[in-house]
């Protein structure tokens, strides 16, 4: 009988050969062998990486405490937004007149909010929701034919499924920002470009996640139509498009709240939206400007972000 | 009761009878698809196209031909006469490498990812420890929160930028970057893992008599190790993307002379960042995933 504890040659991981495995001698007269720990080599080498990566990027806690005050000056330069800069010194005694008071406070409110930059940070705020609502829904909507002829249960074909997951992994490796420079390039400086960029970003994103749930599917009903003579595309639609939709909509959901954030950065590289006036203010260091536009864009993507969250909580 | 349950089903519960009193939700799908029409309506709106730029068709074309045709020199890192050369003391030996190709640039890249998201997945443990219910009163746990979400409020770029008046424009600047937008990320998926303790396994311990510390170490530790790592590796992946284009703004890494390259339109230059960005991408994806896997499976 051949004894359990000691495996053929070729079987044993090349670490186990170095480091031999320690030997147990049970109270009942068996052997186990327990395998040396790898935490020693994971330490090594995450060591030598960290070692390599401070060499490499001149990493100096040192600078950060010494000049450290400038960034919290400027954060909180950001952090005291325009639109908050109240001048209540003008307001008449409370107790003389209520309703004066109160029409003279919204009137200060008013006052600030229109010299404050909120009215002019507006139209890049929509332009920015704008362009990532129309990108993730054009995105969404190429993704879904494309996700289903990457996924293996439904096209058999070994080849052509391998070449267009390359395809699109090289799509979704291509940083955001480098195809919405390539597309301000193309199509000229504007909302369009940025529109652009998200719809491709969003194709890459959603036909990944897409074909990996494709193929978590129940197959049944989509066999029992072609054994019934349907076509693949009667029988994916009758079969797998009920099972799909939920999954679908809720990665649409997903990638336009990843998108309205992707989207406000864009215009760093003239791709329109609010990067543009951010880019500016940063420019021009009026740091209260761009806590008033930060501000704004933080409402917004909350608004969204929960609206989306409580949407995908319905869907599932 | 019985009648009611009679009225409400179909007399005989055959598959015709069913089918024909199928739910009908079409006027809720109506009211959907009309609103999204609205939606996309008013978004279509302000996005229109103006035809290509003047330029369009050749950028296009070059940077096609650039990704076919890649400066191999640059791909490669070969040394030649005019190259400036950076020499980085690793202690054992001197390494001298051109800082213009593509190698030193992703080198550097991967290393601004890799502090980036260490240290903001080591600064993300108190905090998310701090922000969970859990374990803290409501009212701290309000305010971290609150902390963590005014920190991703701010876009890595506009982070990139305030830190560089500290930094200064180089590498580091990359490296503060991400390690403060990782914090976001990362603590809010640590406090998911936190909330998920099984903390039976604790009562358990108890019972048998082990001190705080080998609760720690044994109840907890083993529950939430492999979580961190895989969240620390998942945002490496988001963490790698965004450092290469952090230079756009002057935060090091291959952000900045790939952009001076397409400006400049010298597509050849561009084709060869591209295809070193892209393979890099391709292998730390390959390796994180099974990593993730591995440590999902609770195998290592």
């Amino acid at each position: 009988m051949r004894k359990r504890n000691t495996l053929p040659e070729y079987n044993i991981p090349l670490y186990d050969r170095i480091f031999p495995p320690t030997k147990i001698t049970l109270p009942n007269g068996h052997t186990v062998l327990k395998p040396r720990s790898r935490q020693p080599l994971i330490w090594a080498i995450l060591v030598i990486v960290i070692f390599l990566s401070i060499k490499l990027t001149g990493f100096d806690l040192g600078i950060i405490f010494a000049r450290g005050n400038q960034l919290t000056k400027i954060l909180g330069r950001i952090f005291n937004p325009d639109i908050f800069h109240f001048n209540f010194s003008t307001l008449p005694p409370f107790f003389d007149n209520p309703i004066q008071w109160f029409g003279a406070f919204f009137d200060v409110i008013g006052q600030t909010y229109k010299a404050s930059y909120a009215p002019k940070a507006i139209e890049p705020l929509l332009d920015t929701i704008k362009m990532s609502i129309v990108g993730s829904a054009l995105g969404a909507t190429l993704a879904l034919p494309f996700a289903v002829v990457a996924s293996t249960n439904i096209n058999r074909n070994g080849i052509s499924v391998a070449i267009l997951r390359f395809l699109l992994n090289i799509i979704r490796t291509l940083p955001t920002l480098v195809i919405a420079k390539f597309c301000a390039l193309i199509f000229g400086l504007g909302t369009f470009a940025g529109t652009v960029a998200i719809t491709v970003f969003t194709f890459g994103v959603i036909s990944k996640m897409m074909y990996e749930s494709i193929e978590t599917i129940d197959m049944g009903a989509y066999e029992a139509m072609q054994a019934l003579g349907a076509n693949k595309f009667q029988s994916f639609w009758t079969g797998c498009i009920k099972q799909i939709a939920p999954t679908y909509f809720s990665y649409c959901l997903y990638s336009l709240e990843m998108n309205i954030r992707a989207a406000a950065i864009l215009g760093f590289v003239g791709a329109g939206g609010l990067g543009l006036i951010i880019d500016e203010r940063i420019g021009w260091r009026s740091y209260e400007d761009l806590g008033t536009i930060l501000l704004m864009l933080f409402i917004v993507v909350l608004i969204i972000e929960n609206t989306s969250q409580y949407l995908r909580k319905k869907l599932s | 009761m019985e009648k009611k349950m009679k009225k409400a089903l179909p007399q005989p519960l055959t598959i015709d009878s069913m089918y024909e009193h199928r739910p009908r939700l079409w006027w809720l799908y109506t009211l959907i698809i009309l609103l999204i029409v609205l939606i996309m309506g008013w978004s279509a709106s302000s996005i229109e196209f103006k035809g290509l730029a003047t330029k369009g068709i050749e950028v296009a074309k070059g940077v096609g031909w650039g990704l076919i045709h890649p400066d191999t020199d640059l791909l490669l890192g070969k040394i030649g006469e005019d190259t400036t050369i950076e020499v980085i003391d690793l202690a054992l030996f001197e390494l001298h490498i051109s800082t213009e190709g593509v190698p030193y640039l992703l080198f550097q890249t991967v290393a601004i990812a890799i502090l980036g998201t260490l240290i903001g997945g080591i600064l993300a443990i108190p905090f998310s420890f701090l922000a969970s219910d859990k374990i803290m009163p409501k009212w701290i746990a309000f305010i971290f929160r609150s902390v963590i979400l005014l920190i991703r409020t701010i876009p890595s770029f506009v982070w990139a930028l305030v830190w560089i008046r500290v930094t200064g424009p180089n590498a580091f600047c990359g490296v503060v970057t991400q390690a403060v937008c990782s914090i976001g990320m990362i603590s809010k998926m640590y406090i998911t893992a936190i909330e998920d303790l099984d903390t039976r396994i604790l009562e358990s311990l108890d019972a048998a008599g082990c001190s705080a510390f080998q609760k720690i170490r044994y109840g907890i530790l083993p529950q939430i190790i492999p979580n961190f790592i895989s969240t620390v590796i998942y945002r490496f992946d988001i963490n790698l993307k965004d450092a290469t284009t952090l230079g756009i703004v002057g935060a090091g890494g291959i952000g900045a002379p790939l952009i001076q390259c397409i400006n400049s339109s010298r597509w050849s230059m561009v084709g060869s960042y591209l295809c070193g960005m892209i393979l890099l991408m391709l292998i730390i994806e390959f390796f994180s995933t099974r990593i993730r896997n591995r440590l999902a499976q609770g195998s290592r």
